[in-house]
């Protein structure tokens, strides 16, 4: 344990910072779609005065709050861990609720579309039940042979450091639907669901890496990856997920985790 | 309207819910109704860890951990309810393991632990590794672990389905010759988001596990999705609301933000410094200092920024201090509540303090169970069928004030007996015959908030509403702004009447779904207010400055709020009490 702080410290002047907060305007065009009305999609802009510490979720509500309230997208803990709001954001995969709306480029139209290679349903708002059909089919969840101990299994801090990477996924959809072999192949289980794999095939506790590994060596297992690094760029979370995928190739070759 | 029929149903999938449908699932058939999907559900914002007495890294005992959480909640913690969580934290956490959950791991290879504020050792000597933990993401790790059991064992989902009422009714039951009136559970209601179409669940027993309320407050650590409705659903059906004065101010939410930033930063070693530089927590708790529970530490910063010691330009923030750890050791053990300070305040917590103030993030009151997660419709008539856990219940183990990480515990321990209570239930009940035209209520309910046309705003009620609640209904409260703050509520009640929902569709009418929240909301303001001006004296979270002290006299009992549109003066809520049971430990004066 670290010896007991200071009683008392000077502060650097200005710290913590705050007091007035900027505020900015933007344009913000969101893709509309609603199969009630019209089968065919078209954008809505709107011009918004806005804070420096807002987000583009923040700019979704200000619309839906004060504007149209028939806008629609998912969102719940607004700040990056439940994974509703992935969306499109300037061509990107984010989540509306991280991206900080002082950080895009504000002299033009934001771009809000929904995330690609998924039904959409209603404006932002897709069909998440194939993606989490490919979750499932991974067998996502410790499958463990032999006698339950009593206590805790043990597990080296090595061992944990070996997959925690892709536990931190919180199944958003980002990385999946920024792959572009998603996109024209919706068969293929796609990264989020290899990275849940990935999860569970590197856990010392676990017992079922080789059918996970025998799933995934399917045709359209981790073999339709094609390294383009989507993936990685999407992960709200940082995740390194094409790391994740080729560790999963090299364990269905060499059979060895 | 559709109508399905199951054993048991679940109406919440948080981490009480998935914990119950675990052990459901496997016995009764069962279903869980969402209005998100599961793994969007609050539980996964947890961060700092989950108690339990394993004695990994350092001695320790559940009768300690039943200590700490009797005396943190100020002694209104009902003891039975809280020696059995603690008592069985033990299993709950070896649960999530064998379930594969993450931990971090000690040397040995054993679950690590870590301190939390109010965990002591032999009550109250020093603080203690009780802490069970995967980095600052327990909640997540907790989450995801129950969703991959659910797969495990196909437990049947309904994503996107809100449940809006529950369908009781009353039957004559003959006890030792008494006949008396009984409430029966029959089943649920529930509105489907996608098509907008209402679909019926008749269900032998019923499982409330949807969470907590903390969307009535402007600044908040709480989802979006927070806004009460399981609570309000049994309020309107007439089932009381157990302590809803008590609400939780978590003491470090980003400044001006309300994003949480866990205990466990003060766990690892942070402090808090005011704007003269000073640990001011040595001033109001000597002996744990910023390891104290969490309503002393709130209500210690409330105090340093309202006489001048606030920090920043506005003087209306304390700082978090984690500038004398090693990087190293912060990125190991609090990675994301960093990343959270980058990216929201753009503050660099290794080599900055980070502006942090109390933002609203528990309910420690709600429906009012027993320790078999039983719902009562009174101080002790069981509702047969009827069960509920996590946040949306009060059983009470948090009295007046949670310690930290015990709410990831109730969820385990109680969402896990109320799963084996409703199963066992159904195994052995019949299923009680659906009222006619069970969705009647709802489509009013619908049809008054789709097709009024009085051009109030959903959002700007809202708004009002957290204002007010945020202003008058917080750290502090008196008389005074207790019964103001029941006033604007009545008024915004009489404008939601002539709101305008301007999505007329049936699809993924999430305008009319924000509506149909604020009506919840606004009934669970009035109830939380109208307790608070009920409890004359100061407990835990609630802390009257027209009656700072205690008063075990008048007020060591729970407070128990029913719908009731005779008590005029309290906006139709009627306020009676509940004996707090005892069993080991007499009430003492709580320092720290």
């Amino acid at each position: 344990m670290e010896k007991e702080p200071a009683s008392k410290v000077e502060l650097a002047p200005g710290v913590g910072g705050g007091g007035e907060i900027p505020t900015f305007d933007i344009t913000l065009k969101v893709r509309r779609y609603n199969p009630e009305v019209s089968d065919e999609a078209h954008w809505d802009e709107w011009q918004l005065t806005m804070y420096g510490t807002d987000r583009v979720l923040d700019a979704l509500h200000k619309v839906k709050w004060e504007h149209d309230g028939s806008v629609s997208f998912r969102r719940s803990c607004a700040h990056g861990v439940c994974g509703s709001d992935a969306m499109r954001i300037n061509g990107r995969n984010r989540l509306a609720c991280k991206t900080l709306l002082k950080d895009l480029d504000t002299s033009k139209p934001i771009l809000v579309e929904p995330i690609k290679g998924l039904p959409v349903e209603k404006d932002l708002i897709v069909d998440m039940e194939p993606f989490f059909q490919s979750y499932r089919e991974i067998m996502p969840f410790l499958v463990s042979k032999g006698h339950e101990p009593t206590k805790e299994r043990l597990q080296s801090a090595e061992e944990r450091d070996r997959y925690d990477d892709t536990t931190k996924c919180i199944l958003c959809a980002a990385c999946t639907s920024s792959c572009p072999v998603f996109w024209t192949d919706g068969q293929y289980f796609g990264p989020a669901a290899i990275v849940n794999a990935h999860r569970f095939i590197f856990d010392s506790r676990d017992d079922a890496g080789d059918m996970r590994l025998e799933i995934l060596n399917d045709k359209e297992g981790v073999w339709r990856c094609r390294t383009t690094f989507n993936c990685s760029e999407a992960c709200p979370r940082g995740i390194q997920v094409t790391k994740a995928i080729s560790e999963v190739k090299q364990a269905i070759l060499t059979r060895k985790v | 309207m559709q109508v399905h029929k199951y054993d048991v149903v679940i109406v919440g999938a948080g981490g009480a819910g998935m914990r119950a449908a675990i052990e459901s699932g496997q016995r009764a058939r069962t279903a869980v109704l969402t209005k998100l999907y599961p793994t969007r559900s609050h539980t996964g914002a947890a961060q700092g860890g989950m108690c339990a007495a394993l004695a990994n890294v350092e001695e320790d005992n559940w009768e300690w951990h039943t200590f700490d959480t009797v005396k943190g909640g100020d002694y209104l913690v009902d003891q039975d309810a809280a020696e059995v969580m603690a008592k069985e934290a033990i299993e709950a956490v070896l649960d999530l393991e064998k379930m594969g959950l993450p931990f971090n791991r000690t040397p040995e290879g054993r679950i690590d632990q870590r301190r939390f504020g109010g965990h002591t050792r032999d009550h109250g000597k020093a603080p203690v590794r009780r802490s069970c933990y995967a980095a600052d993401r327990t909640g997540h790790m907790i989450l995801q672990t129950l969703y991959q059991n659910c797969v495990k064992h196909n437990v049947e989902f309904y994503n996107e389905y809100y449940v809006l009422d529950l369908l009781m009714v009353d039957q004559e039951v003959t006890e030792d010759g008494v006949t008396r009136i009984q409430k029966r559970v029959a089943g649920v209601v529930s509105y489907d988001l996608a098509s907008g179409e209402l679909h019926v669940f008749q269900a032998k027993s019923v499982v409330f596990a949807s969470g907590g309320v903390g969307k009535v407050y402007k600044t908040t650590s709480n989802a979006h999705t927070l806004t009460g409705d399981g609570m309000g659903i049994a309020f309107r059906r007439g089932i009381p609301l157990e302590d809803m004065e008590f609400f939780q101010f978590h003491p470090t939410g980003l400044a001006g933000l309300g994003i949480l930033l866990s205990e466990a930063a003060r766990g690892e070693g942070a402090i808090l410094r005011n704007s003269e530089g000073e640990r001011f927590m040595e001033r109001y708790a000597p002996t744990i200092k910023d390891l104290a529970p969490r309503d002393i530490v709130a209500r210690s910063m409330a105090n340093e920024v309202r006489e001048g010691r606030g920090a920043g330009p506005n003087k209306d923030y304390v700082l978090l201090d984690l500038t004398h750890l090693e990087p190293a050791h912060i990125d190991a053990k609090l990675p994301d509540i960093t990343e959270f300070a980058r990216t929201y305040l753009g503050v660099e917590p290794y080599t900055e303090p980070v502006p942090v103030f109390p933002t609203a993030h528990y309910a420690m009151g709600g429906i009012p169970t027993n320790i078999k997660a039983e719902v009562l419709s009174d101080n002790d008539t069981v509702v047969p069928g009827l069960y509920a856990a996590g946040e949306v219940a009060c059983v009470s183990v948090h009295g007046s004030n949670r310690l930290g990480t015990n709410s990831l515990l109730d969820i385990n321990v109680f969402g896990k007996r109320a799963g084996l209570a409703a199963a066992e239930y159904a195994l052995t009940a019949d299923f009680v015959e659906i009222p006619e035209n069970p969705t009647t209520e709802t489509e009013e309910l619908l049809n008054r908030a789709r097709s009024s046309e009085g051009g109030e705003r959903v959002a700007l009620i809202r708004k009002e509403l957290q204002d007010i609640m945020d202003a008058n209904v917080q750290v502090f409260r008196t008389e005074q702004t207790l019964v103001e703050a029941l006033r604007v509520i009545d008024t915004l009640e009489e404008r939601y009447t002539r709101i305008t929902v301007q999505d007329k569709g049936k699809r993924f009418n999430l305008d009319l779904l924000e509506a149909v929240e604020l009506g919840f909301l606004l009934d669970m303001a009035k109830v939380m207010t109208a307790a608070a001006l009920h409890r004359k004296e100061s407990r835990g979270g609630h802390f009257r400055e027209d009656y700072p002290e205690r008063d075990d006299e008048n007020f060591m009992t729970h407070s128990m709020a029913y719908k009731d549109p005779r008590a005029t003066e309290t906006s139709g809520v009627r306020l009676e009490t509940k004996p707090v049971i005892f069993t080991r430990y007499q009430p003492m004066e709580r320092k720290y």
